[in-house]
């Protein structure tokens, strides 16, 4: 029993929407631009079947909608099919995120009949060649080949193309793939640039050019197959006047939770230095989200700092990402100096200048490239 | 919906409860017809109709024949 005043206070904290479950680093990709952290978490370490199953129930008794399952790779797990089975009887929608890799008709056909709910498929390109080189991996055979099973399943399906300045002049292909496929729903999604894709950032970076042309192109794309295709596209915020809400606010509607069960407000918060993070096997999913540190760290305005202060965007985009501030401004309570109203804005101004040089953008060689590893 | 949730209540939930793919549209209105009795039975057919046709915009369900 908690005292009535902790109480009023934890009951003024919306629930999570939505978890999303690595439930493994494994992945027979190595894609230049993976959300994973630098630092991967073992196979030895990750959580067992029945622990994920208990995280479910807690989940959905917390007031948890939807789960995400990913990674890594999450058909690299033997028991996905009982995994995905175990959070559709707890009430969650089960979205899977994946390669569509390690897959074939009869596992397909298991996860539909265990009650998976919607696919995200990701493609690295629309051509052979270039998405074998971002993925470092023999890969999109395989995908077009799940594209065509997926025709007879009863399952939405989502497209998710990663958007970069090697395949962003490709958007009008990857459209036509989608147009051929069950899909309902596209999603172009420039890089965000944290872990392995900052490292390989300035090989990724659109132009401004590439980039106008490909809002123009999807403006008009988006009228023509309204009510057939959702388009989603998300901008690289490098270009943007204003920052993305990250994870729609830190500690607002999503947790993380890391292979070993640790839990995260987002992706990347293990960069952040003083930050701890409590782990499922000892807590509950609620007194994580309503007492955890680091889920209070930057909850609400409390942490903000000019101009997020008193900035009317404060409560649309929460100060940016937590994660950027750090990497860009070297303090993760600084406003997100994507934003045009930061102190260091002038750090991203830079280096998009250094992109949109007339030699840089000529540079159409093969970059060196940082492949994501693989964790023991 | 994959990421995005429709808060529902009162004929939304109603209109949404009988999208199981056994219903038909027909159906659906005529049930919600007799539920808002006290409404013009054309004016909650405009309305079903229309929230239909809005899910469908948003990819949120599909009609089968």
């Amino acid at each position: 029993m908690g005292s009535p005043f902790l109480l009023t206070m934890t009951s003024t904290i919306p629930n999570p929407l939505a978890l999303i479950a690595e439930l493994t680093h494994r992945c027979p990709l190595h894609c230049v631009y993976c959300s994973n952290p630098l630092e991967l978490q073992s196979r030895a370490g990750e959580l067992p079947t029945e622990i994920w199953c208990r995280v479910f129930k807690d989940a959905a008794e917390t007031g948890v909608l939807q789960i995400d399952f990913t990674g890594g790779e999450p058909l690299a797990r033997p028991d996905i099919v009982d995994l995905v089975r175990a959070a559709r009887s707890a009430g969650l929608y089960v979205n899977l995120i994946t390669s569509g890799l390690p897959l074939d008709e009869t596992r397909l056909a298991a996860l539909v009949e265990a009650g998976l709910d919607h696919m995200q498929l990701s493609f690295q390109g629309a051509r052979e060649e270039t998405a074998n080189e971002i993925s470092g991996a023999k890969s999109h055979t395989q995908k077009l080949r799940v594209l065509d099973w997926l025709r007879h399943r009863r399952l939405a399906v989502t497209l998710n193309f990663v958007i970069h300045r090697r395949n962003i002049d490709q958007l009008e292909e990857m459209l036509a793939l989608a147009e051929s496929s069950s899909a309902t729903r596209i999603e172009f999604a420039n890089v965000q640039y944290y872990g392995w894709a900052f490292a390989n950032r300035e090989n990724l970076l659109p132009t401004r050019e590439q980039l106008d042309h490909s809002v123009e192109f999807l403006k008009r794309e988006q009228q023509r197959l309204q009510g057939k295709i959702r388009i989603e596209f998300v901008v690289p915020d490098y270009y943007a006047m204003y920052p993305k809400p990250c994870m729609g606010g830190w500690g607002r509607k999503l947790m993380l939770i890391t292979p070993t069960g640790d839990v995260l407000p987002c992706h990347a918060a293990q960069v952040i230095p003083g930050l701890s993070f409590e782990n499922v096997k000892d807590h509950g999913l609620r007194d994580i989200w309503e007492q955890s540190a680091a889920f209070q760290r930057f909850r609400g305005e409390d942490w903000m700092q000019q101009p997020c202060k008193t900035c009317d965007r404060r409560e649309q985009d929460f100060g940016g990402c937590r994660c950027q501030a750090l990497l860009l401004a070297g303090n993760a309570a600084a406003t997100d100096p994507v934003c045009s109203l930061a102190p260091l804005r002038s750090k991203v101004d830079a280096l998009l200048a250094a992109i949109n040089t007339p030699t840089s953008v000529q540079n159409l060689t093969q970059p060196s490239w940082l492949y994501r590893s693989n964790p023991a | 919906m994959p990421e995005r949730a429709l808060r529902l209540n009162g004929p939304s939930l109603e209109i949404v409860e009988r999208c199981d793919g056994q219903h038909t549209v027909e159906q659906i209105v005529r049930e919600l017809q007799k539920i808002y009795s006290q409404a013009a039975p054309q004016k909650v057919e405009q309305d079903i109709l229309g929230y239909l046709a809005l899910l469908e915009e948003r990819r949120a369900l599909d009609f089968e024949l």
